[in-house]
């Protein structure tokens, strides 16, 4: 199968500054690609050459097999197959309706379906019953809402979002992310998000791109990268629970990590000597007393802090070290925990990844 | 006092009893005003946003020449127009001088930089992100620069309101190359420096109120549009 788009040594130079270098990628039909890296890597840079917005100052970007270098209006032409949602909304001076119909205007052909298709959009993003508003006046996340359903209201064959929740509230967010989703799963929607939150791109990728000083450092399947992650990508991913320590071996073959504070934790590894573990804060159990359990590490924390997610709630918890775990709002509720509350966090050994 | 008083009570009759003079005076200077606008129009607002859009050598120096040009003194066009269309001038041959036609010449030129100079800046202040918008949704570059034109309407709007109130108010130029003749190149305010100077303040400040009332109202559309009557 073609990819449906794909760049050969795409190198981008402002002002003999090099934001991108030699970048070759490609990205199937239905792929869920998540470029990751810090800020200033290159990430926008790459999602404006691939929406032809800018030309490369060297190597070609293809789309659907066809090189995108040949014309104004060839370029116009694929453009119109993708959609571009950008990190900051930006929408027109006008009603919410207006701003969602203006890509099916500008296509020029009578569409009798033109206020279905709006409609649709609107309904995808959540936001029906918003067509009379002025878009000027909506909240942030009403706002990126509203680009989603521009960006939607044409199907593009290709969706680019470049950091589409930098400073959106965890409501909006998951909103956002699960349309993402949505259109990727029901109408087979290719897409490229720009993130530099690892949980974000693990929730959405099949496929993941970190990128490093404007270069490709690592391409992969999100479940593999994810699982282990590089210390590249913990580096700046914001990943939570990475400890740095010392591992020695244990009897029983197991190791232990002393990561400071006089937390030692268990991890199931043969290395010794200066380690880096991550346990997933998924992966840890919470409890009010002491449990037992196959757990083989359980440490006693204070809640330092509470952050509500939408459908959970994540707990940053000082157990000499810091510690992030995530947890359901039901049992949030039933356990009645509150800042300060004194809870224990389990985990097993096979549960802390070496990297 | 009484001859304010009298001058007051004869301009108002001059005004309601539809005097001929009196309004084909105002009727000119509608038209001369209102027809260099319409050009100043259709030729400031597309290279105004040409200006404003494209990235060329230049362009800063071309805008710092435009905004100096918005306040070209009348007086100076009316001296630069005479010269121009005076029987000896390069374009004496089209006998244009002391007719509307030389009056609206020089209007044009005072209102061109206006129009150009904030059609330029509102067209900037759209910005980058509303052009990219409109590219990605898939817009032409001239679809684009449609966009870009109404998202920047209420500045461009504005600047048409205010060339017309500099151009209907301004005297200097309408003087020198219309020569303030009656019947024929009189305008309000070519009118009123000319009944003012023979005391014929009854006149005078029947015409001085008719262009109050124009300067007024131009005013009111700008402050309707200001608050929201443009918003949509």
């Amino acid at each position: 199968m073609r990819p449906l788009i794909e760049t050969h040594n795409l190198s981008k130079f402002y002002n003999g500054t090099e934001a991108l270098r030699n970048v070759n990628m490609k990205v199937d039909k239905g792929e869920v690609l998540a470029v990751v890296g810090p800020s200033g890597s290159g990430k926008t840079t790459l999602l404006r050459l691939l929406n032809l917005l800018e030309m490369p100052t060297a190597g070609e970007v293809f789309f659907d097999g066809r090189d995108t270098a040949w014309s104004d209006a060839g370029r116009v032409a694929l453009r119109r197959r993708m959609g571009m949602v950008f990190q900051q909304a930006v929408l027109f001076n006008e009603t919410v309706y207006e701003n969602v119909e203006y890509p099916l205007k500008i296509r020029g052909r009578y569409d009798e379906s033109k206020d279905l298709k709006v409609k649709d959009a609107l309904k995808l993003v959540g936001l029906s019953g918003f067509e009379k508003k002025q878009a000027t006046g909506l909240s942030g996340g009403e706002a990126q809402r509203v680009a989603l359903a521009q960006a939607m209201v044409y199907t593009p064959e290709l969706l680019l979002l470049d950091e589409p929740t930098v400073n959106l509230d965890p409501r909006n967010i998951s909103i956002i992310e699960s349309v993402i989703s949505k259109v990727n799963r029901e109408r087979g929607t290719t897409i490229i998000i720009a993130t530099h939150n690892m949980l974000q791109a693990e929730r959405l990728a099949t496929k993941v791109a970190v990128l490093r000083e404007g270069e490709l450092a690592e391409v992969g399947d999100a479940k593999e990268i994810f699982r282990k992650p590089s210390d590249l990508l913990a580096s700046f991913g914001r990943i939570l629970n990475v400890f740095t320590g010392q591992s020695y071996l244990t009897e029983e073959g197991t190791a232990i990590i002393d990561i400071g504070g006089g937390v030692k934790i268990e991890a199931l590894t043969t290395k010794t000597g200066s380690v880096t573990v991550f346990i997933r804060p998924e992966e840890i159990i919470v409890s009010k007393s002491p449990i037992v359990s196959s757990a083989r590490n359980m440490l006693k924390g204070k809640v330092e802090e509470i952050l509500d997610l939408d459908q959970s709630v994540q707990l940053k918890v000082d157990a000499a070290r810091q510690f992030t775990v995530n947890i359901t709002k039901r049992s949030f509720q039933e356990m009645k925990i509150n800042l300060g509350s004194d809870i224990y966090l389990s985990f097993k050994a096979s549960s802390v990844y070496i990297m | 006092m009484n001859l304010i008083l009298e001058s007051l009570v004869k301009a108002f009759w001059l005004i309601v009893s539809f005097d001929r003079e009196v309004y084909e005076i105002m009727f000119l200077s509608l038209r001369v005003s209102g027809i260099a606008v319409l050009i100043g129009a259709l030729l400031g607002v597309p290279s105004g946003a040409t200006i404003g859009l494209k990235e060329f050598f230049g362009k800063r120096f071309l805008v710092s020449i435009v905004n100096t040009l918005m306040g070209l003194p009348p007086v100076v066009v009316g001296l630069l127009v005479y010269l121009l269309l005076s029987t000896s001038g390069p374009l004496g041959v089209f006998q244009l001088l002391y007719t509307p036609e030389a009056m609206i010449i020089a209007q044009l030129i005072m209102v061109i930089p206006i129009v150009m100079g904030v059609t330029i800046s509102s067209v900037s202040s759209v910005g980058k992100a509303i052009r990219e918008k409109a590219l990605s949704l898939g817009a032409t570059n001239w679809q684009m620069t449609l966009k870009v034109l109404r998202e920047g309407r209420l500045g461009i709007l504005t600047a048409l309101i205010v060339s017309f109130g500099a151009a209907i108010s301004e005297v200097g130029a309408v003087m020198i190359v219309g020569g303030n003749i009656r019947w024929a190149t009189r305008v309000l305010t070519t009118a009123i420096v000319f009944e003012t100077e023979l005391g014929e303040f009854g006149l005078a400040i029947a015409l001085g109120l008719i262009l109050l009332l124009l300067a007024f109202t131009i005013n009111w559309i700008l402050t309707y549009l200001q608050w929201g009557g443009l918003r949509r």
